[in-house]
């Protein structure tokens, strides 16, 4: 019962990390109307960038901050120089010129950090853990990663619901026309739109980082989670985003969990080990095919444009 | 009506708050060509997009020649004899002209499950396309990629298409839209060609040519029918000249 | 139907030339290496045709389409794992589970709008990736050797490079004429018109789905042969092979030789891995260098080789 739980908050922990993904990905599709497979890259890079100035600030929370700039940074850049050009075209050339900047970029940090990959440790203040419920103990870093996703959500949502810049943007979403010629920057506004997708995104890797590795093509498999969060939820929904990320999560570590042990009692121990966490990936595959075929907009499907 | 080949029975759309048809019945017998008019936003298109299938009805049904298709999905009606041509251009834009026909063609002549022969080659298909095209005065572009014509070019291929679905009844939705006079002039004589052997739905802006083509004339105004009749009774009623001819008239100074 | 000498029909000619002499080339240089980087060249040749048909053609952008590769590869090393070492039956057996794969892909996302279908046709490889790699008896995340080529009785023998090298020209040859005929036929026609205004073909009274289906599942097919002619190529399977990325790399090869003809991704194939080959010889982080250089391709010369040469459809 306490494994159940225990399992539980990790899939809410890992569901937290797939919003973050996705949410950018929503985003910036929502916006901007553009797919983007380089996004694992940007992942990737935020988890490189709060390595690298942790270990030279020697601060962990240093790492973090400067990271996240650095990330934001590299993501407004990203944007000006290869992303531009893209907007307006068929969705195929989006997925091919990203592509190529995903290749790039893995081969871009291989030269300047190494093949090897990094690690970014947690303060010895983190590594301990939490009384959630009576009884019940919980990694304290992972508790933070739960916590931190959710302020960040929370932010999201005051940021595109409450403020100038979130109305900008909701403009932005449903007639771009319309906010260019009521003189919103819309060049500027996509820049800031595609930096803040790049942070969140940088965002989750560099919380992810202490848990398991810093390497060279880590965003690639956690990618297609977030697609798969993103049809589940709709495409363009933040909302959806979020409900389908914690789903996902639940779903993909409950099964990893339980699975090999389910499979155990009617196949051999070593054919359910292996089954197992390949089931278990299959359940979530299973759900967005659900999806697609009983609700194919999404559980939360944004206005149509 | 006992023989009519359409019958619409109070069809209705809204899209969110917006009533686009509010409960439109017409019936179009056999042989007519009706015309549809009305402003902008009144509803027209989309009342051609129900009837085509390409949008559901919320409400209502439609009847082609005695049979319900309300549920039918678009290429069902087209196998049906139900064609229809655009309002803004949709051809294959990088075929020929007659490719683009000979598709239209292929649709209606049995399946498509053939892998192996040159399509290209197909009399079955080249020589019913090239009538159809010397019916609305397009053979010497047979050859044309489509992306290559003029405007006009383009709206007398979206009848050439539809007429190669040999189609008993034709949707035409602004088949004159942003044509000059020659080229208006033309396209009414080929669609009163037309008229003598198809049963036509007509929507259409240019008042000259709706009342030149005409059997019948129903109005619409934000997406209710008000009034319906001859092309005589249309011009003389206050209500159709207040809402709508008045409004032409204004324009054309 | 005449052939005349254009610039294109000529680095056709050229590239199948190039190809049928290597073997000839590497016997009397010594070189066999270049024997296998062809075949190998052959191989994805073949897959990116496959892909081809049904994005440069069909209009449906599948980023999935390693899978097949994958599937054909694992149907050859499984049966070849439990001894059943024929490939009378392992080639047959991983075309239809292609197939099968690829009927049950369609049915979930060909119904799907653009940018959902592209993310689907992702998702659904992933998951044979991740099956891959939970599949502990077949090597499972670190794939497993084949040590026995596919048998073929006394007819052919795979083990012979030369032997397999021309088996494998003979089927890309095969398959491309094959390709040619389907895409000029009434079939190809309904695919070419559903890509260019699928609103347009049902208006005329065509049920698109089930041609783009049939169309997906012969790509599917197509592309499991080809996985079965790699893993006898390198005697090894692995999950590596499906995965999402390497979609990637099949679809680099089709946009890059030329989208618009049945030829063109087997240019791009010939162009991606040569320039990948060279490259790795001069430093070794080519992808610096190709990465931006698709990003190019893809904004100014979006019709790749081909486009280049013809100033054609895409061009």
């Amino acid at each position: 019962m306490l494994y159940l739980l225990e399992q539980c908050l990790n899939g809410v922990q890992l569901g937290m990390l797939l919003f973050l993904l996705a949410a950018g990905l929503t985003l910036i599709f929502g916006i901007m109307d553009l797919v983007n497979l380089a996004h694992g890259s940007l992942y990737m890079l935020g988890a490189y960038f709060a390595a690298t100035f942790a270990a030279l600030t020697d601060s962990f929370l240093a790492g973090i901050g400067l990271g996240l700039l650095a990330t934001l940074v590299a993501g407004m850049v990203l944007e000006v120089i290869a992303i531009r050009p893209l907007y307006g075209r068929d969705y195929l050339d989006h997925v091919l010129g990203t592509f190529g900047l995903l290749l790039f970029f893995n081969e871009l940090v291989r030269l300047i950090w190494g093949p090897a990959g990094l690690t970014l440790s947690l303060p010895p203040e983190m590594l301990t853990a939490v009384q959630v419920l009576p009884g019940v103990y919980y990694p304290l870093y992972r508790l933070v990663i739960i916590l931190a996703t959710l302020a960040v959500a929370l932010l999201l949502y005051a940021l595109v619901m409450r403020t100038r810049i979130g109305m900008l943007i909701r403009a932005g979403a449903s007639n771009r026309e319309m906010a260019g010629a009521l003189g919103v920057n819309i060049k500027l506004l996509y820049t800031l739109v595609f930096g803040l997708g790049a942070a969140l995104a940088g965002f989750a890797g560099m919380m992810q980082a202490p848990l398991s590795f810093v390497q060279i093509g880590m965003g690639e498999n956690i990618l297609i989670l977030a697609f798969v969060v993103i049809i589940i939820g709709g495409i363009g929904s933040i909302r959806g985003a979020f409900v389908a990320a914690i789903m996902v999560g639940i779903i993909d570590t409950i099964g990893r969990a339980f699975l090999p042990d389910l499979m155990r009692h009617f196949v051999s121990y070593s054919a359910g080990s292996s089954a197992g966490p390949a089931l278990s990936s299959m359940l979530i595959y299973t759900l967005m095919a659900a999806v697609l075929v009983f609700r194919p907009e999404g559980l939360f499907p944004a206005a149509q444009r | 009506m006992a023989d009519a080949l359409l019958e619409i029975e109070s069809v209705s759309k809204r899209f969110g708050g917006v009533i686009a048809c509010d409960a439109i019945s017409l019936a179009i017998p056999k042989g007519e060509l009706h015309a549809i008019i009305g402003p902008n936003g009144a509803g027209k298109t989309t009342l051609i997009g129900q009837l085509a299938g390409e949008i559901a009805a919320d409400a209502g049904r439609i009847r082609f020649e005695g049979r319900d298709v309300t549920a039918l999905p678009t290429d069902r009606r087209s196998q049906l004899g139900l064609a229809r041509s655009f309002q803004i251009t949709s051809l294959f834009l990088d075929f020929t002209v007659l490719d683009n026909v000979a598709l239209a063609v292929q649709a209606h002549a049995g399946h498509s499950f053939r892998f192996w022969r040159d399509a290209r080659s197909e009399s079955e298909l080249r020589t019913p396309a090239r009538a159809a095209l010397a019916r609305v005065g397009l053979a010497g572009r047979a050859d044309v990629v489509v992306s290559n014509l003029s405007h006009g070019e383009h709206r007398q291929l979206e009848i050439a298409m539809a007429l190669a679905t040999t189609p008993r009844m034709l949707l035409l939705d602004e088949p004159m839209a942003g044509m000059g006079p020659d080229e208006s002039a033309r396209m009414v004589k080929t669609l009163r060609e037309l008229k003598r052997e198809l049963t036509i739905l007509l929507i259409e802006h240019d008042m000259e040519a709706v009342f030149a083509l005409a059997d019948r004339i129903t109005v619409l105004v934000y997406g209710r029918i008000i009034a319906s009749g001859t092309p005589e009774a249309i011009r003389a009623n206050a209500e159709v000249r207040q809402a709508y001819l008045g409004e032409q008239e204004q324009r054309h100074g | 139907m005449s052939v005349r000498l254009t610039p294109r029909n000529a680095l056709v000619a050229g590239v199948i030339a190039i190809l049928a002499l290597v073997p000839i080339y590497a016997a009397v240089s010594g070189n066999t290496f270049m024997i296998s980087l062809f075949t190998r060249i052959i191989i994805l040749a073949i897959a990116a045709v496959s892909l081809n048909l049904i994005m440069g053609f069909g209009g449906m952008v599948s980023f999935g389409h390693a899978a097949y590769l994958g599937i054909g590869g694992y149907a050859v090393g499984i049966l070849a794992k439990e001894g059943v070492n024929s490939g009378l039956l392992q080639w047959p057996l991983a075309v239809a589970a292609s197939a099968l794969f690829a009927v049950t892909v369609g049915v979930l996302s060909l119904r799907t709008r653009g940018v959902y279908f592209i993310m689907i046709t992702l998702a659904f490889a992933q998951m044979v990736y991740y099956v891959a790699i939970g599949l502990d008896r077949y090597g499972g995340d670190d794939g497993m050797t084949i040590y026995k080529r596919s048998q073929f009785g006394t007819v052919i023998d795979l083990s012979n490079k030369t032997v397999f090298y021309y088996l494998c020209l003979a089927l890309l040859l095969a398959s491309i004429y094959l390709v040619w005929r389907l895409v000029h036929s009434r079939f190809g026609m309904v695919i070419q018109g559903a890509r260019s205004n699928e609103r347009r073909m049902r208006a005329i009274g065509f049920p698109t789905y089930r041609y783009k289906l049939v169309c997906f599942v012969f790509a599917g097919m197509l592309c499991g042969l080809a996985g079965a002619l790699l893993a006898n190529h390198t005697d090894f399977i692995s999950p590596a092979l499906m995965h999402w990325t390497r979609s990637g790399d099949l679809i680099v090869m089709a946009v890059l030789g030329g989208m618009g003809t049945v030829f063109g991704p087997v240019i791009g194939a010939v162009a991606l891995l040569v320039l990948e080959e060279v490259l790795s010889g001069i430093t070794q982080y080519s992808q610096i260098i190709l990465g931006p250089l698709f990003l190019l391709v893809v904004l100014f010369a979006r019709g790749g080789i081909d486009g280049l040469l013809v100033g054609g459809r895409y061009g």
